[in-house]
């Protein structure tokens, strides 16, 4: 039996005292790891360094979904070159931050299966690795074929790289290549050092999870400065972050539609999209809703008139989208495309650490709304919808019903909103964040959770900001789900993931 | 049949009409006005507020090439500043991205930088290849969104392709990543000349909040003629539509 020695937080809590935070020698941390993660209502939020002048310190976070809970815990090295045990083999869903680590630092873990670069960062230990030169897998074979598409791809969409092995039309394996979108933002959450421009910083992570990943940063802010904030404010952020999740699962539906050619789903589901951010944009003057969320309070807070247009828009909305979904899921056109294709199994989500969407479509319960709840998913409880196939179609049907899910959790909380006492309070720039403290912030985004992690120095200045996008899991995911498959049903496998490359890259 | 007849009634009609003269919500954040009596004393305050260093500390005029459109001077300043719904704001220079303090009218493009050569040969189709290099696919959702059923850019023979070949020009989302950079300049010599190059989005103009970072590298813009420039955060999709109606001289 190993001795617990962790930190229990809760999301979104005052911040820890760092030197409160357990430092573990390295054997010990990996058996600690190890038998924590056994258990399936837990799985890692992160696992990144943090290097200082005296040591290289690594920080361990995982959610422990059944208490609400978040345990920290450490290690460090005071020699970079000193190689370490990798834990993957034991435990799959550490390969890719073992993997960040490496690549950040230069610290090898041995029996790491591939312990490759992961965005070829800026600062990365070894600049002799370039995007030109990373070393995909191949298998000798007469028989097989590679097949390399990207960076640039067909669409009007981010860059990435993905190299196939092929039997004939058959997909033996998927190596996906990223780092092509680096723009070293967590460097510039350091750099750049008023509060605005760390606002402004955290909505471009990744443009079309603007609100999760603004809200996010707010709520670390928040809490670092000890912040309070109404219940108004609480509520507009919620919905806020509900209007984000419908307008992608309705604009997801859409893209679907149009992998497999089917106009009129389509078509119909694009100008559903276009009335939800257009709401948006009534609301804050921005369709993906940038500069609406702000620590401490918002430019834009609620006020009856978009309130009634929301709850308008929402009302047609649900009936057409209802109209529309009834149709695309009954096709034999389109379900005989989506149906048993692109499969990831439960076991392959749980072993990988899979979160968001895409993990309750294979019948993996992970949503943080409901099991670190933050802002007014606190006082409102939701109940998340999980499916059991895994497959595409899952994943589309699983975005229908968080769709009607997501128009009623709206309505009810703008009646609540109704209720309360409007301050309308601005936001506030001016804070003061607490000295030597690690603080973790989570939000459920509409692709899964966002993780937002800082610490600050004796002074209270941020010195290191780590941000991690749900994509960072998921992208895994999407090469397991393309195995076996045939190699044209990699774009619908991959529009029904929907990872973000630039918040992977960051 | 009967579910999709109520379906395209339910649908009704999306198709935007006018491109050139559609209303957008008054709240949205477009071309700003700054008033000719803002003193030197608020020029210094709201310059030294802004994230992205946009507003000149001297002549208080503000750079919608840098421009995040986050309002915040506007808040700051709301009776010297203000940022009106025109979504009229793509420009051919840098400098015609410039609103100085007293300018009410709305943007032009600088005739006189018109290449003749583009408007000879692409005013009856241009058909462009996007590429992202560290965008946040904020950018590249409102560029793909002006093809879609609302906007449909494509009533003028203007759309995006998925090959270089096929190309007129190129469309530039995000700072360009270092990591991009290479695979930019690939995409943009593929593409048979005659060819334009319009960066879309405050980052691809200036950078924007990434200006300064290591890992971007700006040489493409440096090397390169940029036919348009189309500011925002990100781009409202008629802001695009317009600047290259604008670009080809098509009046709409």
């Amino acid at each position: 039996m190993y001795q617990r020695t962790y930190i229990e937080i809760e999301n979104n809590s005052s911040p820890t005292e760092i030197r409160e935070i357990p430092v573990l020698e390295y054997d010990q941390f990996c058996d600690q790891a190890v038998a924590l993660l056994k258990d399936e209502g837990k799985h890692c939020l992160a696992y990144y360094s943090i290097k200082s002048p005296e040591n290289l310190k690594f920080y361990c976070c995982i959610a422990d979904d059944n208490n609400n809970s978040i345990l920290v815990f450490s290690h460090q090295l005071k020699d970079e070159k000193r190689p370490l045990k990798s834990l993957t083999p034991e435990c799959a869903q550490f390969h890719i931050f073992e993997r960040e680590i490496f690549e950040n630092t230069g610290v090898s873990f041995e029996g790491h299966p591939w312990l490759k670069p992961v965005r070829f960062s800026n600062g990365r230990a070894d600049r002799s690795k370039t995007m030109d030169n990373y070393p995909f897998y191949n298998i000798e074979s007469e028989e097989l074929h590679e097949v390399g598409v990207g960076p640039v791809h067909a669409g009007v969409i981010e860059p990435g790289h993905f190299r196939f092995i092929c039997n004939g039309e058959k997909v033996l394996h998927l190596e996906i290549q990223l780092g092509y979108q680096h723009r070293g933002i967590e460097e510039l959450f350091i750099s750049k050092n008023t509060s605005l421009q760390r606002c402004i910083l955290s909505e471009s992570i990744a443009g079309d999870t603007s609100i999760g990943h603004a809200l996010a940063h707010s709520q670390l802010i928040e809490s670092l400065s000890g912040m309070d904030i109404s219940e108004q404010l609480k509520i507009e952020r919620c919905i806020a972050l509900e209007l984000e999740r419908l307008a992608v699962s309705i604009g997801d539906t859409a893209a679907l539609c149009g992998d497999v050619a089917y106009q009129l789903g389509q078509v119909a589901c694009e100008a559903l999209r276009t009335t939800i951010i257009n709401t948006t944009q009534l609301w804050c003057g921005n369709r993906f809703g940038k500069g609406l969320v702000r620590p401490g309070g918002s430019n834009y807070s609620l006020d009856d008139r978009v309130a009634d247009e929301i709850i308008t828009v929402l009302a047609s909305t649900v009936q057409r989208f209802n109209e529309v979904t009834d149709l695309i899921y009954s096709l034999q056109s389109v379900l005989s495309r989506f149906d048993d294709i692109g499969i990831l199994t439960r076991q392959q989500g749980l072993l990988i650490g899979a979160v968001g969407q895409a993990a309750r479509a294979s019948g993996i319960l992970r949503d943080i709304r409901k099991t670190h709840p933050f802002q007014y998913y606190k006082k409102y409880s939701i109940n998340p919808v999980t499916l059991e196939n895994g497959d595409v179609l899952a994943r589309g049907l699983q975005r229908s019903l968080e769709v009607g899910e997501s128009i009623k959790i709206i309505d009810r909380l703008i009646e609540i909103w109704r209720e309360k006492t409007k301050d309308n309070r601005k936001p506030v720039y001016d804070y003061i964040l607490k000295p030597g403290r690690f603080a973790v912030s989570i939000v459920e985004g509409w692709r899964g959770e966002i993780c937002h992690f800082a610490t600050t120095d004796g002074n209270g200045n941020i010195s290191h900001y780590k941000i991690k996008d749900p994509s960072m899991h998921n992208w895994m995911a999407l090469a397991l789900a393309v195995r076996n498959q045939e190699i044209s049903d990699f774009p619908i496998c991959n529009k029904s993931f929907n990872l973000s490359y630039c918040g992977h890259d960051l | 049949m009967f579910k999709e007849v109520k379906i395209l009634a339910s649908h009704g009609r999306q198709y935007i009409d006018n491109l050139r003269t559609q209303k957008v919500s008054e709240i949205f954040r477009g071309r700003p006005v700054i008033s000719k009596n803002i003193s030197a004393e608020e020029i210094k305050e709201v310059s030294g507020l802004c994230p992205v260093y946009a507003i000149d500390s001297i002549s208080g005029s503000i750079d919608l090439g840098k421009c995040v459109f986050c309002k915040e001077c506007s808040f700051f300043l709301p009776e010297k500043i203000r940022f009106t719904n025109d979504y009229h704001v793509a420009g051919n220079s840098r400098e015609s991205l410039i609103v100085k303090p007293g300018m009410e009218g709305p943007m032009r493009l600088d005739e006189s930088k018109v290449r003749i050569e583009i408007r000879r040969i692409f005013k009856g189709a241009l058909k462009l290849r996007e590429v992202s290099a560290g965008g946040d696919n904020s950018s590249e959702m409102e560029l793909s969104a002006t093809g879609n059923v609302n906007f449909d850019f494509g009533r003028y023979g203007i759309e995006f392709v998925a090959s270089p070949r096929h190309a007129d020009g190129i469309v530039i989302t995000g700072p360009i990543s270092e990591n991009m950079a290479e695979a930019l300049d690939i995409t943009y010599k593929a593409i048979p000349s005659p060819k334009i190059i319009i960066l879309a989005g405050t980052d691809a103009i200036s950078g924007g909040i990434f200006e300064g970072s290591p890992a971007i590298d700006r040489k493409f813009i440096e090397k390169y003629h940029i036919d348009l420039y189309v500011p925002g955060n990100p781009i409202h999709p008629l802001t695009f539509i317009n600047g290259v109606l604008d670009l080809l001289d098509i009046k709409g």
